[in-house]
């Protein structure tokens, strides 16, 4: 709902949308929210416009072009909004290593809240870590797993201040995932939490 | 039945929105953009203002929305969107960029195939749902939607929204959640 209304901060905006592009009954959602927006609109004020209102927007109107058509899907990996944040596909991406099996890339978005791409080696783990406040993680290709629960392309894991985990890759694929948080991770190890400043988790 | 009149009435309006969208689309037409305009410009101010715009800026947005409309009128989808949803997204979208300078990411279109006109019966349903949504809406009890309003309207998050009423988050989650299933199931 919080998508719907506008109100997200752009990392989990942008992790929202890849997910909905990933899933119709999201989408489904998402539409239905913009419709109680709608009839929001439809029921709500009217103050009076200003004098000669109709016809400025009408000139700023035949101002400019007609506005091109929206973004298609994009054939790859990533769907279409992140490959708007990337400049393209995964071949696009700038990885740097975090170490351990572990890549990375920062997107850029405004506001506090921060999102990556991350690239984990089929079989390699993430540090043991807790959450300070909500990290929402969609994965693009491969598998990741949990304590009690598997996440393939598509899923969302949404983390809170609960939960403590070691996600782990699957064996089969590298695994990519999409990561938003809006605080720093809380890690158990004290290199990892040494390393932290260093690679903005 | 009661109600079944005013129902009527709205699809009907429904339907008027769609065909002079059309008629901007198709023949640049400048009665049927001022009449659009009319309905639903100061609606547009009136959302603006409630998220904190002042009214200069709030009528600067409205007019920069309407011509947005125009010129993405051959974008409007009849059966995916009522009239008023779809101006609704362009102007929270205007509303993002001018109180908060971020981008709202867009989930990629889904198309059956190319430029395929919207089937008229999907249409028909649309307008249809929507009826029976602004109805249930309108009979909400006053706490509930006061929170909707606040949660869209508002550009506020939950936790604003507890700071602000003085209600725990807690109940505020609970109530929003609960005037939303009450429109699900109003709407079955």
């Amino acid at each position: 709902m919080a998508y719907a209304s506008g109100t997200l901060p752009e990392a989990f905006g942008l992790t929202v949308a890849a997910h909905v592009s990933l899933c119709d009954e999201c989408r489904a959602r998402v539409g239905a929210f913009d419709s109680v927006g709608g009839v929001l609109l439809e029921q709500g004020e009217t103050p009076q416009m200003a004098d000669g209102s109709m016809a400025a927007a009408l000139a700023a109107a035949k101002a400019a072009p007609a506005a091109p058509r929206k973004a298609m899907r994009a054939p790859g990996i990533l769907p279409t909004p992140l490959q708007e944040y990337v400049g393209g596909d995964l071949d696009a991406v700038r990885w740097r290593s975090v170490g351990m099996g572990v890549r990375q890339a920062i997107l850029p978005v405004s506001g506090t809240a921060t999102v990556r791409l991350l690239h984990i080696r089929a079989g390699a783990a993430v540090p043991d870590h807790g959450h300070r406040g909500t990290e929402l993680t969609l994965v693009l290709q491969g598998a990741f797993m949990d304590d009690d629960a598997r996440f393939a392309r598509g899923d969302i894991e949404i983390a809170t201040e609960d939960l403590q985990h070691t996600p782990v890759a699957d064996s089969g694929e590298d695994c990519i995932c999409l990561a938003a948080t809006d605080a720093p991770l809380k890690f158990q190890s004290w290199i990892a939490r040494a390393a932290q400043p260093f690679l903005r988790i | 039945m009661p109600s079944e009149r005013p129902s009527i009435d709205r699809n009907i309006e429904n339907s008027r929105w769609t065909d002079l969208i059309a008629r901007i689309r198709d023949d640049a037409d400048e009665a049927a953009f001022a009449e659009v305009f009319g309905h639903f410009a100061p609606r547009v101010k009136g959302f603006l203002m409630k998220s904190g715009a002042s009214a200069t800026l709030a009528e600067e947005c409205a007019q920069d929305v309407m011509a947005t409309l125009w010129q993405k009128a051959h974008l409007f989808d009849p059966s995916r969107a009522s009239a008023a949803t779809w101006i609704f997204t362009i102007a929270r979208n205007r509303r993002i960029d001018a109180l908060r300078k971020a981008r709202r990411p867009e989930p990629e279109e889904i198309t059956w195939g190319p430029e395929e006109a919207p089937d008229q019966s999907d249409i028909l349903a649309l307008e249809q749902e929507t009826t029976l949504l602004s109805e249930a809406i309108a009979t909400l009890p006053p706490k509930q939607k006061t929170l909707i309003e606040a949660a869209y309207y508002g550009d506020l998050t939950h936790s604003e929204i507890a700071e602000k009423t003085g209600l725990p988050l807690g109940t505020i989650k609970s109530r929003i959640r609960l005037a939303l299933d009450r429109l699900r199931h109003t709407m079955k």
